[in-house]
């Protein structure tokens, strides 16, 4: 819990005088059965008489005032610290986030980065409100309510001494037993939540295998599972309020017979009496205040643990140790020396191992290779999107990790296999090459990437808003845009993962020859399953198992590489029957 | 009633932008039918809410007659008799009062229980039947959000709130009488209290709800920036976005922050608030009744007359009063929460009464041994009657036929496998399988002749296993492994961690786009299916291996008629016949050899290589 302590700091004061104010709340409570039982006892009395009384009743509506006031400022100050800590925390983490590195991001997995940073941080949020204004509030509520019972009359307040132990054993044990049933419960309820989501997904799939009775059955099992996860854990929280109200009767029962057989021999007034069970009850519900904010608490718990882990996770790749931050990529030269590379360093097989290559400066570097031999890890190692394991990739001569990992992304253009698009318009998402650029610029990285023509038969042109994700444009169109918003990087070296593999072939070979004729000063690497994508390329590398097989031009590799030719003729007419 | 935890996203009880239902009354009707087959034990929870709430007046009454005893004109040892019978029947009213919430409690907890598990499953079901049209033009979230939060709305009304009302109404009522019966002019000053406290609490929870309102607004804005930054989290790290992110988001989580604190704060002060007035209610009834009872006593109002209280009349007023607000409290927080269930059950109605794909008459024909004889006759379609994809469509495929469809992106090549699956009807023009309609081919069995891979692959949460058993659900381990080789996935299923038994998470994050296309197509050619359609089945994986697929393959296609699509031409350059589709219209058609002698459309996009080679 200590790493939060930084997040309450700034707003100290809040947190200390939102609760405190509530005792003023809790000192009115305490304080009015009292006053109510003097008028009672003394002013309906010889010795009283209306003044006492009315006296009295203005006492109480100061108290009242009182209150009033503490007790919306006591909200107001709870509030601000609850909601400044919570937003402070959600900038932390979505920071941490911005900071993480493939390697963690892959760890964490998106989705369940996405419910930290929604779900758990509002769930702290309101756990943390309720427990600032409950914090004090009950068990002031509790320690004055003893404390005015006694003082009115010892015997009396002393069956507390009994009931509330009895009462806290009872509620502990409760909780204790419906703790791990409520965990079945949430796994219930994220089970099928996470069924249904899949039949929603796979629609298709399951229409056209017709498993719709498969589908239902299987829902049907999750969605029994959880109704009889949920009643047994209601049916041991609806113990609770039975008990709360038997202990609270039975106080209350015990203190009329006693309290009855001490007015009766005029050692006790009626009104006192009647403030005492007034604060027996207020005492016991207090008690099940507290236990409802522990029982929602315990789910906060896990969301305070969930945030924690992202906000402790180390980014595991930083520019920290680099020797040349203020190098920037000038040239282009890419070098690969004996690099292995696998994910984890507990996988047991190296998915790049000892691969050694260069790419001039302003050449074009084809990679080939079947499904699985490493091609998209080995161009991720150019940005530093993720380290070697052995080896050492080098950009102008320069260890990439002593590039500010700023400069070096500046210096690489990359369009990711599974790229997306953001919502906004479509120069908007076009700047993200290029914050500054104007609007020629874009379109001439437009016309470059072949993607003007269809933006400007949209109605809105540049300024179409594209919808999540880009779902409003179709699979080459997005394509298309994602290397035109690479381009506008102006970038020393550009990467192309399998980018153009929605694109019409007569598109693909028009951006080919723009790469080419255009983009002399920038080295291109370009990883395609046709061949024809990197057949003029000035040096094309095979892969297979991680491993260099093949590496030179076209006419060589043909001669040379038997992986090479296969792949080759497998697209080719020669070999077609 | 403890809180429960919610299915979804938390809902924000009373302050939530409220949901306005459209139709009560019909809604009510319905969720009844969904009670109904627990109506006795509804009859139980409502008999025992009854005698519960009851017990409580009683009890609080019971008080007065004990309190009077004790400052009676009658023996010391008569009164503590009179007490220990008084506090007697008070214990036993207690119990009973107990015994009925209990009973109460764990009945409406097993009917709410059991109604929501009838409701999801009838809704689930009912989305199992609905078209692919409407899952196309539906967003997924939303769905989710019918069984999730609407659902969750309707719970939290079956859990507590009915009772509460009942409740509530009948302590509220009874309250007033047993004040009246008191004391009239003490039962007047606590009634006058009811509309400022009801006017208050109205007005706060007015401005709570538009502040609440603008609240989920921006937390809205702010969870879809999240969503959308952290799901392209790369594509932000590879272009150097992060710090424009912090910043952006920064400024919508200081947004957030501003109207949050506002909206809470407008939320936190009700409880305050109220407390404080039923504090001045308790006030003032306790000194207006103190001096009734004084003026009793000093003989100024008459005993027994109009207004005249004794000590333990005030003490029970004064308790009533307390309490007062409470039920008050509760039925108006009830009635938003009732709102919104009729609203969340509205929306669930709304899904169930969408109309179900499945055919109407019933005199449809089942196939049996289908040869995969398809023909399509001028087929005109458009996914909107006003937008047309598709125009007179007119093509044949024999069985062992393998026809290409080529185009660019947008052409309808897609739109034809959704016809023939029958995901969509046609608008005009017909579509037969061996030489039936496949208007009049019961639907089932239609789709069961049928084996589909689709790009998008689709994986579910289970066992590598599992998850191409998928296509045929009789088939053995030896043979799913068989059709494992034939999609060239063998030798990766092998390599994994627990090799067939491997559990794949529902998006198939562990694997890479082209392994889960292979798994798709083993899925498929485990399917025994005469008519295999191919919808860029390969496009993520290379040619070397999409060979040794088609290889594979071509064993099982040889009885089987197939649809491909692909960019990638040198896929589909051995087909039978190959269409081009352009704008919706078959352009060209023939055979590899024939279109390029054309030098058409085909050509064209042939030579797009051709030019490089």
């Amino acid at each position: 819990m200590s790493k939060y302590l930084k997040f309450i700091k700034p707003y100290t004061l809040y947190f200390i005088i939102g609760p405190i104010l509530m005792l003023t709340e809790v000192a009115g409570e305490i304080v009015l059965p009292r006053l109510v039982a003097d008028m009672i006892d003394i002013g309906t009395t010889a010795s009283g008489g209306q003044w006492f009384i009315t006296r009295q009743a203005v006492i109480m509506i100061g108290c009242i005032c009182i209150m009033i006031a503490g007790g919306i400022s006591g909200h107001y100050f709870s509030i601000k610290a609850a909601v400044n800590f919570s937003s402070d925390l959600r900038k932390a983490v979505f920071d941490k986030v911005q900071d993480f590195s493939f390697k963690n991001i892959d760890s964490f997995s998106t989705g369940s980065l996405i419910t930290r940073l929604t779900n758990d941080i509002t769930q702290i949020m309101n756990i943390t409100r309720m427990g600032l204004i409950m914090a004090v509030r009950s068990p002031g509520m509790l320690i004055g309510g003893i404390i005015m019972a006694f003082s009115i009359n010892k015997s009396l307040a002393s069956v507390l001494l009994v009931l509330l132990p009895v009462l806290a054993i009872s509620i502990f044990l409760i909780m204790r037993a419906a703790m791990p049933r409520f965990g079945r419960m949430q796994a219930g309820i994220d089970n099928l939540n996470s069924k249904t989501q899949e039949s929603i997904t796979n629609v298709r799939v399951i229409k056209s295998f017709v498993r719709r009775d498969r589908e239902k059955e299987k829902f049907a099992d999750a969605n029994g599972e959880l109704c009889d996860a949920t009643l047994s854990a209601m049916k041991v929280m609806v113990c609770i309020m039975p008990i709360m109200t038997l202990c609270m009767n039975a106080a209350t029962i015990i203190t009329q017979w006693r309290g009855g057989n001490l007015v009766i021999s005029g050692a006790l007034d009626v009104g006192s009496l009647n403030a005492v069970v007034q604060y027996i009850t207020q005492i016991l519900s207090s008690l099940m205040m507290v236990s409802m904010v522990i029982i929602n608490s315990s789910r906060a718990i896990t969301s305070f643990k969930r945030v924690g882990e992202v906000l402790d996770t180390v980014p595991d790749l930083t520019d920290a140790d680099a020797k040349c931050k203020d190098k920037k990529v000038e040239n282009g030269k890419v070098e690969f020396k004996n690099v292995s590379f696998r994910y984890h360093t507990s996988n047991a097989e190296n998915v790049l191992s000892d691969v050694s290559f260069v790419a001039e400066a302003g050449k074009t570097l084809g990679i080939v290779g079947v499904t699985g031999s490493g091609k998209s890890s080995l161009v991720g190692l150019i940005p530093r999107l993720y380290d070697v394991n052995a080896g050492e990739v080098l950009v102008d001569g320069i260890n990439v990790k002593d590039y500010s990992l700023e400069h070096l992304r500046d210096g690489v253009g990359m369009v990711l296999q599974k790229n997306v698009l953001f919502s906004g318009s479509i120069a908007e998402n076009m700047r993200w090459g290029d914050a500054d650029a104007d609007m020629d610029t874009i379109r001439r990285a437009a016309s470059l990437a072949q993607a003007d023509g269809f933006v400007t038969s949209f109605t809105d042109g540049y300024e179409t808003e594209l919808g999540q994700g880009g779902s409003n444009v179709s699979g080459g169109q997005k394509q298309r845009l994602c290397i035109a918003r690479a381009l506008l990087k102006q970038p020393k070296i550009l990467i192309l993962d399998d980018s153009t593999s929605a694109v019409d072939t007569a598109t693909e070979a028009q951006i080919r020859k723009v790469l080419s004729e255009d983009l002399k000063a920038t080295t291109k690497i370009i990883i395609a399953q046709r061949i024809s994508s990197v057949i003029d390329a000035d040096k094309i590398i095979v892969l297979s198992d991680g491993k260099i097989v093949g590496e030179g031009t076209h006419k060589e590799l043909i001669e040379s590489c038997d992986e090479y030719k296969d792949i080759y003729y497998s697209q080719s007419e020669k070999q077609a029957s | 009633m403890p809180p429960q935890p919610g299915m979804g996203n938390k809902n924000h009880g009373r302050f939530a932008k409220q949901q306005k239902p459209k139709n009560i009354r019909s809604s009510i009707k319905r969720l009844f039918t969904y009670v109904s087959r627990d109506k006795y034990l509804v009859v139980l929870a409502m008999i025992c809410v009854v005698i519960s709430a009851g017990a409580n007046l009683a009890a609080t009454y019971m008080i007065k007659p004990i309190i009077d005893n004790l400052g009676a004109d009658v023996p010391s040892s008569q009164k503590v008799i009179d007490l220990a019978f008084g506090l007697l029947r008070m214990a036993s009213i207690y119990l009973v009062g107990i015994l009925a919430a209990f009973i109460q409690a764990r009945a409406m907890i097993s009917v709410s229980q059991r109604t929501l598990k009838r409701l999801r499953e009838e809704l689930f079901s009912k989305l199992q039947e609905l078209s692919v049209r409407y899952y196309d033009t539906n967003a997924a979230g939303d769905i989710m959000s019918r069984f999730t939060n609407d659902v969750d709305n309707i719970g939290q009304m079956f859990d507590s709130t009915i009772l509460q009302m009942v409740s509530g109404m009948l302590s509220l009522v009874g309250s007033v009488v047993l004040m009246l019966v008191t004391n009239v002019p003490l039962a007047l000053v606590t009634l006058i209290l009811t509309p400022v406290m009801a006017f208050v609490s109205g007005s706060i929870a007015k401005h709570t709800r538009k502040y609440f309102g603008k609240q989920q607004a921006q937390l809205g804005a702010v969870n879809g920036y999240i969503e959308e930054t952290i799901s392209g989290q790369k594509v932000v790290k590879v272009f150097n976005h992060e710090l424009a992110a912090k910043e952006d988001f920064n400024k919508l989580n200081n947004e957030l922050r501003n109207i949050q604190v506002k909206a809470q704060f407008m939320g936190g002060i009700m409880g305050p608030s109220m407390n404080a007035l039923s504090q001045v209610s308790y006030t003032v009834t306790a000194f207006i009744g103190s001096l009734l009872v004084l003026m009793t006593r000093i003989g100024r109002i008459g005993a027994g007359s109009f207004g005249a209280l004794g000590v333990g009349g005030l003490v029970v007023f004064v308790n009533y009063s307390r309490q007062f607000s409470r039920p008050i409290n509760e039925i108006s927080n009830q009635i938003n929460v009732v709102m919104s269930a009729l609203a969340g059950a509205e929306r669930v109605f709304a899904v169930m009464d969408e109309k179900p794909e499945s055919e109407t008459d019933s005199n449809k024909v089942v196939l049996d041994k289908v040869h995969g004889d398809v023909v399509l006759e001028n087929v005109t379609f458009g996914y909107n009657p006003d937008k047309i994809i598709l125009k007179n469509i007119s093509m044949y495929a024999h069985p062992g036929q393998k026809i290409a469809l080529v185009g660019s992106t947008g052409a309808g090549k897609t739109t034809i496998t959704n016809l023939i699956t029958r995901f969509y009807d046609i608008n005009s023009g017909t579509i037969t399988v061996d030489g039936t309609d496949i208007r009049d081919i019961e639907r089932d069995s239609l789709r069961k002749n049928i084996a589909v891979v689709l790009q998008d692959t689709h994986l579910f949460t289970g066992t590598v296993m599992e998850n191409i058993r998928y296509g045929r659900l009789d088939a053995t381990d030896e043979e799913v492994m068989q059709a494992a080789r034939t999609s060239c996935a063998h030798s990766f299923i092998k390599n994994m961690p627990d090799g067939y038994n491997t559990v794949l998470t529902g998006d198939g994050a562990n694997l890479s786009q082209g392994q889960r296309q292979l798994l798709n197509i083993a899925r498929a050619a485990l399917s025994k299916a005469p008519i295999l359609i191919l919808d860029e089945a390969t496009s993520s994986v290379d040619t070397k291996t999409e060979q040794s697929i088609n290889r594979g393959m071509d064993a099982l296609m040889e009885k089987r008629t197939t649809f491909v699509i692909a960019h990638r031409l040198s896929t589909i350059r051995n087909a039978d016949a190959i269409m081009v589709l352009e704008d919706g219209e078959i352009i060209e058609r023939g055979t590899h050899d024939e279109l390029l002698k054309l030098k058409g459309r085909y050509f064209e996009l042939y030579t797009g290589i051709k030019e490089l080679e």
